[in-house]
């Protein structure tokens, strides 16, 4: 495990989202509830649209572009689609965010 | 005897104090310090005590006796100087006395936010006694007011008991929804409207800027403007450990003194309890934990072995009349699920966390009864796979009984006067009284009552008021309900939001009884229009309900890019404006296309760049063409009499005027007008949602064209002689259309529902459209602004990625 800081709780919206910069490519923070973070790859597994500007709904994301529904929790598209997305560990301490980056190194690998 | 000294006698020292002279009288010789000129009283009851429902004498744990009967020697009122560790001697502000075990118990302190006027006098923390006298003399004041900063538990307690004393009570709270740390949305909103039945302001997401007073609190100014007047401010925004004897005597300190799970510090020989602890990274508010501490620390000290660990906690709140508890995780963390129950007639909201098929949080509003059968259950961590079902419930419906969530619900929580008709003004009582008379059917009820007999969006809540009345005697139209988080229609939810004056999300979700936390996709941009068209004032707009065009205020294309439309007035433009367009299309790359809307779009922006495009576009004058909303797009016209032979009246000067008029409004779908200057009509005004037509005598005005999936041309709706005609006809039916539109339904669908016969009709009466003309006016003096300037010079940042990694070593 390697915990980085990537930003303040605060900064991203409560069922909103804001992504990441990495060598994995962007990654989206999610932020489901006053304390409920996740992370996923931002590109959507149907046509790689922007997963962080879809609508976050209880711990799912709809995809802007065809209304793929993903599950935040295991990245499993929902529903009759199917394809997967991947998920990376973050968490909340002292109201910042931190990801977990040896999982982008694995995810790549 | 080995020598104790104690400071600090709180709960949790009192507490420990207890457990050591119980197990052994004559163990230690104790020294007890106290700041406050008192013992140990039970300070979470002095909201009983602000409220008046107890007095001081009732919530004293600790009497003169009782520390007399203990042979401990008391120093109260005497604050502690500092702590000589090398020499294990105590200063009071009296004199110094030695210990061999110490024991901190400083407690903390409330956190005064530091605006500006936070040191005037009449600015009070809630902690002891004396601030809880303070208030109370303050409330004693004819037509005395205050302000509470911070709405949590403590917050709201404090808030209840002046009110109970008489007090004008207002509770500011930063965060969007009351008690943010233990309650979730839908509890917070039912918490802040019984708290407004007391008689309670309560606002939320409401930032103070400023104490204001000349030498005492007069009133509080927040940051959006607001004065709000003030004879004590009280500050509830958290509590602060206090450390500082720990500190200067040079013990390991982090957010409070940290200690080991025997309530050790650093120092082997002095422990720390209560709210000054910190222990693995945890700080305590609640009195639970400190209880158990205190057992710890007493076994420590009598050579007991013992050890602390956290447990799980819950939170219920002292308001006489707001049942509310809350425990566990009830967000934190992955894989876990929700079960939902709302009852919008009994006020009641239950939520629970599951996972691994083990109950891990619990909210619960308005019916607390089981709560701690669902506590045990979270302690335990029980498999709740066999009753998972019906867990929800509670222990009575654990034998096997099934029961269901009743889908009229929301019908059934109606008052009598709830308004269900508009158009005719029926309310549920007036149906429920005919078919007690003998109405039966549908048509029966329209025959004696008129409701759903006009426009019929109504329809399914008349055939709900049926069905609740007749039970199965009585069969509802299956109409589709707007998404899988409701049995109800869009037009149910509309006319229910106007009839119970549901002014947030969270209200739409409780009282129409919603089966999910939030809504989904398909539910939260419809009721986040309805709200906001319903209510300009009071409702917020949320771009979280929003698509993402909506959001970003620019249309995502296919690889992620946008396209910026800026608006150019009823098709007109400047040599001016086109080589700013043109210069920002070079400096951003954009490929450029001239839209069917008369305007100039810019395609292939990525996100990063569409403030600084703005930004470009809004200094050369332009705003935001709105061409990727459910609102106004574009107003087309032809050049008319300006410059046309065969122009009979002004037609592009008429389309700016309506465009400047209805640019900025948010409506059921995209709406499209178009202005022809004669019936040649070049603007192809009659497959606009509004098309007007100029002729000799005047203008024609038609609705419900289309020009997509569907192909239709408008219907004539009225012919006026002059211009303001025009603009009041056109505004009055948009205002209709905005307030009785289902949601994504293009003019043309919302009008073939209600009927061009009621629309007429409707606007037909000049009251009417006066009325509506004035609703419109109101929205648009909150939602007539150019959202590119807004996001440029408010939001920006959020355009931006949170963090760039890329430049981090990946191993």
């Amino acid at each position: 495990m390697n915990w980085t800081d990537i930003g303040e709780l605060a900064a991203v919206p409560i069922r909103g989202s804001r992504i990441v910069k990495t060598q994995a490519g962007c990654i989206a923070i999610f932020r489901t509830s006053e304390t409920e973070v996740f992370a996923t790859s931002n590109t959507c597994a149907h046509k790689g649209g922007p997963l962080n500007e879809g609508i976050v709904h209880d711990k799912k994301i709809t995809c802007p572009l065809h209304n793929w529904v993903f599950s935040l929790e295991t990245g499993e598209a929902q529903g009759a689609d199917e394809g997967r997305i991947a998920t990376y560990p973050v968490k909340v301490e002292n109201d910042r965010l931190l990801l977990d980056i040896d999982a982008l190194a694995t995810a790549t690998a | 005897m080995q020598k104790l000294v104690i400071i600090g006698a709180g709960m949790a020292s009192g507490r420990t104090l207890e457990h050591i002279t119980d197990a052994s009288a004559d163990a230690f010789e104790i020294t007890l310090f106290n700041a406050e000129p008192r013992g140990n009283y039970n300070r979470i009851m002095l909201s009983p005590v602000l409220s008046g429902e107890r007095t001081y004498d009732e919530i004293v744990t600790h009497d003169d006796d009782w520390y007399a009967a203990r042979n401990i020697r008391t120093r109260f009122g005497e604050k502690v100087i500092w702590v000589d560790r090398k020499r294990k001697l105590v200063m009071g502000e009296n004199g110094e006395v030695s210990y061999d075990k110490l024991i901190i118990a400083t407690g903390s302190t409330p956190f005064i936010i530091p605006v500006p006027g936070h040191d005037l006098p009449g600015v009070i923390g809630y902690r002891d006694l004396e601030d809880t006298n303070a208030m109370i003399d303050a409330a004693a004041q004819a037509s005395a007011s205050a302000v509470v900063i911070g709405g949590g538990l403590l917050g709201l307690e404090a808030a209840a008991g002046l009110r109970m004393r008489g007090m004008e009570v207002t509770v500011l709270h930063n965060d969007g929804h009351l008690m943010n740390r233990q309650l979730d949305e839908a509890a917070g909103y039912l918490l802040q409207n019984d708290l407004e039945k007391r008689g309670i302001t309560v606002m939320t997401s409401a930032n103070t800027k400023q104490i204001v007073g000349d030498g005492k609190v007069e009133q509080v100014r927040l940051e959006d403007g607001t004065e709000i007047p003030a004879n004590i401010v009280l500050m509830t925004a958290g509590i602060r450990p206090s450390v500082l004897v720990g500190q200067e005597a040079g013990l390991k300190v982090g957010r409070a003194i940290e200690v080991d799970d025997q309530m050790r510090t650093s120092d082997p020989d002095i422990f720390a309890v209560g709210e000054c602890v910190e222990f693995e990274a945890n700080l305590f508010g609640l009195v639970a934990p400190l209880y158990d501490q205190a057992k710890v620390l007493a076994n420590t000290l009598l050579g007991v072995e013992d050890s602390f660990k956290l447990r799980e906690l819950s939170t219920k709140l002292k308001v006489t009349g707001c049942d509310l508890f809350s425990a566990g995780d009830f967000a934190e963390g992955e894989g876990r699920e929700d079960i939902v129950f709302r009852d919008p007639k009994r006020r009641v909201y239950k939520r629970l966390i599951v996972e691994n098929d083990r109950l891990i949080g619990a909210v619960m509003y308005g019916d607390t009864a089981d709560s701690n059968w669902f506590f045990g259950l979270i302690k335990d961590g029980t498999n709740i796979e066999e009753m998972r079902e019906t867990l929800i419930f509670g222990p009575a419906y654990q034998d096997g009984s099934a029961t269901t969530v009743d889908p009229l619900a929301a019908v059934a929580a109606l008052p009598l006067e709830a308004e269900i008709c508009g158009c005719n003004g029926v309310c549920k009582g007036d149906i429920t009284q005919a078919i007690e008379a003998g109405a039966h059917t549908l048509d029966d009820v329209r025959a004696k009552t008129k409701a759903s007999a006009s426009c019929g969006t109504c329809t399914g809540l008349v055939e709900q008021v049926l069905a609740f009345s007749l039970g199965d005697g009585f069969q509802v139209t299956a109409e589709k309900p707007v998404c899988k988080c409701t049995d109800l229609t869009h037009e149910d939810v509309r006319r229910l939001i106007k009839a119970r004056e549901l002014k947030t999300q969270p209200a739409v979700w409780q009282e129409l009884a919603w089966k999910t936390p939030n809504g989904c996709p398909s539910c939260r941009p419809a009721i986040n229009y309805y709200l906001l068209a319903d209510w300009p004032l009071e409702y917020q707009d949320d771009l979280q309900s929003r698509f993402v065009n909506e959001r970003n205020h620019a249309n995502i294309q296919k690889n992620g890019t946008y396209s910026v439309v800026p608006r150019m007035w009823g098709g007109m433009t400047t040599a001016d404006e086109l080589i700013a367009i043109a210069t920002a299309a070079k400096r951003f790359d954009a490929t450029i296309k001239v839209t069917g809307g008369q305007r100039i779009d810019l395609l292939g922006i990525k996100k990063d760049d569409l403030p600084l495009i703005w930004k470009d576009l809004n200094s050369a004058g332009m705003v935001s063409g709105h061409a990727y909303t459910k609102g106004l797009r574009t107003v087309k016209t032809c050049v008319g009499t300006d410059w046309c032979r065969f122009g009979t009246q002004d037609s592009t000067g008429l389309g700016i005027k309506l465009e400047k008029k209805l640019w900025g409004s948010w409506t059921p779908h995209k709406l499209k007008l178009a202005v022809s200057g004669c019936p040649r009509n070049c603007s192809e005004a009659t497959c606009k949602d509004i098309g007007i037509i100029c002729v000799d005598s005047g203008y024609q005005i038609s609705v419900g064209g289309a020009a997509g999936m569907d192909l239709r041309q408008t219907e004539a709706l009225v012919d006026v002689a002059t211009e303001g005609e025009v603009d009041e006809w056109v505004t009055a039916f948009v205002q209709l259309y905005r307030e009785n539109g289902k949601y994504l339904d293009r003019v043309y669908k919302w009008v073939a529902k209600v009927g061009l016969e009621w629309v007429k009709e409707e606007l037909a009466n000049p009251q009417t459209r006066i009325d509506l003309i004035d609703r419109f006016a109101l929205s648009q003096s909150v939602y007539q602004t150019d959202p590119w300037a807004d996001h440029v010079s408010n939001r920006a940042n959020q355009y931006e990625p949170l963090a760039d990694l890329t430049m981090e070593a990946v191993t």
